[in-house]
């Protein structure tokens, strides 16, 4: 990965002990991350009896396919409502905040106007205000409104991302040289053409990593959405299942429903995790070493 | 509930963004653009392009703000014998002491206290520790490592608290039944288990994920340093904590930064650990889950908005420890 390697030729033995410490303890850790999810996958497959037993690792009570039917036809299949709705707000949600973003970080990069610094100052203030705190005044601003307990309730709020905005300028001056907006202002392209043309495509990668942290964002989203909505048409898959969760203790046969429907939710971020290591890393990177 | 303005130095914008030469001074012979108003054309794009965030920032982050505020100085009072409804009467600091009071809320800090003692030195120094061991020249795999390092992070943080939560409960957890049967009883939701609990799941979800930022900082180190150091005789161990620990503290700092304000927020675990029967965690165990309460419960928007004014001002003020404690050898990367 790097060209770098470590000491000369010092004692082999002890080299090769620190080797194998090293990746033993990052082996360690890995499987305590992974313990959890790999758990997830069998409790899935098993029936109220089965995962009551504690035997998560054997194959007693396998029935995953009854899970999945269950899931799927429970509550008239609103649990499929959710997953779209989830996909709505995420997908919807991260798409325009991830333009916005751009927007913004390549306007703060680009252009010099009066009391740039001070603005972008407001933005990087407005990563530190906890999210939690804005949500109950959101609730009664929305309720003022009318907007309590709707798809834009949710929609809304989560538009905004100052991060994205810090992002999408680090981006925008490490991906767009000044010298092709240049020349597509002298081949005579307005400043929002040249944006739209020449600025936007550059910044794909940036933009896609800005909609790739949204859209993890929104589809975790859990305070905002628990205060905003009642009606469960409009819940998105996190509010959902902890309803099931909550019936658990009643009614221990919604725990198969619930550890079914968390596999299911989960999958979607995993195959965009593995499939786009390259920009999370891009992303994570540019936020920390700029 | 702005935070103090000091406390943004921490993300500097890079450095590389200049400022793109006026329009109307284009160099070159013939190909000049007519001088007048190009420089307001500019700023009227830049404008245009700025709106939309600035409009969305000011109504979903501005307004709530002074909306919070401005709720917090309110009381509703019913009016004489209680016909007519509720009204709102304005009541000065009376929120404010009321939450202050209330030894409920005073209690969630305490929460909170122990939570940030517990889990923030946990999660950035393991995380760092993760990140040095990535990057230590004795590594192998690394992208695998890092992949199932950071998969936690997309787990909804609702449903990690889910799993978990099953993996604590006696019966359906293959945990606890490997532990007694290896006779280690542990009651996970006891009062003396509830800490280590919530801790150990918002330390799954975040551990990957600030690791990652700092092996992304790590690798951005200029190789030539680390080479040259080697070859002055510096071990893996001066080379971690001698070379590469100072020349990342612009991403520590970050890390820290976001590990606090997301401490402050502790509010998804434990509620989820009182749905899953823990006695210690009551609905007002944190003061968001106070607010929450407040307001959802209660109905006292007036009590639940000055204690969530009262939980950003903590941020704020700790945001500034943070990034001054941080900062404080000047020595910035």
């Amino acid at each position: 990965m790097t060209s770098f390697t470590a000491a000369g030729p010092r004692r082999p033995s002890r080299r090769w002990l620190s080797r194998s410490a090293v990746n033993g303890a990052l082996l360690l850790s890995v499987l305590y991350t992974l313990f959890p999810l790999v758990w997830l996958v069998t409790a899935a497959t098993k029936d109220t009896g089965g995962l009551l037993s504690g035997d998560a690792f054997s194959f007693k009570g396998f029935d995953l396919r009854h899970n999945l039917t269950q899931l799927a036809s429970y509550g008239d299949g609103v649990y499929f409502r959710w997953y779209l709705n989830s996909l709505l707000y995420a997908g919807g949600g991260a798409a325009v905040c991830a333009l916005v973003s751009v927007a913004a970080g390549y306007a703060f990069d680009k252009y010099a106007f009066h009391g740039k610094e001070k603005l972008f100052g407001v933005v990087l203030l407005g990563v530190l205000v906890p999210t939690t705190a804005l949500a109950l005044p959101m609730y009664l601003l929305a309720s003022e409104v009318g907007l309590v307990n709707t798809y834009w309730s949710v929609l809304i709020p989560v538009l905004v991302n100052p991060f994205g905005v810090y992002l999408s300028r680090v981006f925008s001056a490490s991906y767009i040289p000044d010298e092709a907006l240049e020349a597509a202002r002298i081949d005579g392209a307005g400043e929002l053409r040249t944006f739209w043309s020449i600025g936007l495509r550059l910044m794909m990668p940036g933009f896609v990593t800005v909609f790739l942290f949204q859209f993890t964002a929104i589809w975790n989203n859990f305070f905002l959405p628990l205060v905003m909505l009642s009606d469960q048409k409009l819940f998105p898959l996190s509010l959902g299942l902890y309803a099931w969760n909550s019936n658990t203790h009643a009614e221990p046969s919604y725990y198969p429903l619930v550890v079914t429907g968390s596999l299911l939710a989960v999958i979607p971020l995993i195959v965009a995790f593995v499939s786009l290591q390259r920009h999370w890393r891009a992303g994570l990177a540019a936020g920390s070493v700029k | 509930m702005r935070a103090a303005g000091t406390s943004v130095e921490a993300p500097t914008p890079t450095p590389a963004s200049t400022p793109a030469p006026p329009l109307g001074t284009l160099p070159g012979p013939g190909r000049r653009r007519p001088p007048r108003g190009a420089r307001g054309r500019t700023s009227a794009a830049a404008g245009v392009l700025l709106a939309p965030f600035f409009v969305l920032f000011t109504a979903v982050t501005v307004v709530p703000i002074g909306y919070a505020l401005w709720l917090s100085l309110f009381t509703e009072k019913q009016s004489g014998l209680g016909f007519g409804g509720a009204r709102s009467v304005f009541s000065g600091l009376d929120n404010y002491t009321a939450a202050l009071g209330d030894q409920a809320f005073r209690e969630g800090f305490w929460v909170l206290a122990g939570y940030c003692v517990v889990y923030i030195p946990l999660m950035v120094g393991g995380a760092l520790a993760l990140a040095l061991l990535l990057d230590s020249a004795l590594a192998r795999a690394r992208r695998f490592f890092q992949l199932a390092l950071f998969l936690p992070h997309a787990v909804p943080g609702i449903i990690a608290a889910l799993v978990w939560v099953y993996l604590y409960t006696p019966g359906l957890s293959p945990v606890v039944k490997a532990m007694d049967s290896g006779g280690i009883g542990f009651d996970f939701f006891s009062s003396g288990g509830t800490l280590p609990s919530v801790v150990n799941i918002a330390l799954w979800e975040w551990l990957g994920y600030n690791m990652v930022i700092f092996y992304a900082a790590l690798q951005a180190i200029d190789r030539s340093v680390l080479e040259a150091a080697t070859m002055d005789g510096a071990g893996e161990w001066r080379l971690a904590f001698g070379i590469k620990l100072p020349l990342i503290r612009a991403s520590l700092t970050m890390v820290a930064l976001f590990t606090v304000i997301g401490s402050l927020q502790l509010f998804t675990e434990p509620l989820i650990l009182n749905q899953g029967g823990s006695s210690t965690v009551t609905s007002t165990w944190t003061p968001n889950m106070y607010a929450y309460t407040a307001a959802f419960s209660r109905g006292d928007y007036g009590l639940a908005a000055a204690s969530a004014v009262l939980l950003a001002l903590a941020a704020a003020l700790l945001s500034f420890v943070v990034t001054r404690l941080t900062h404080r050898k000047g020595a910035t990367a």
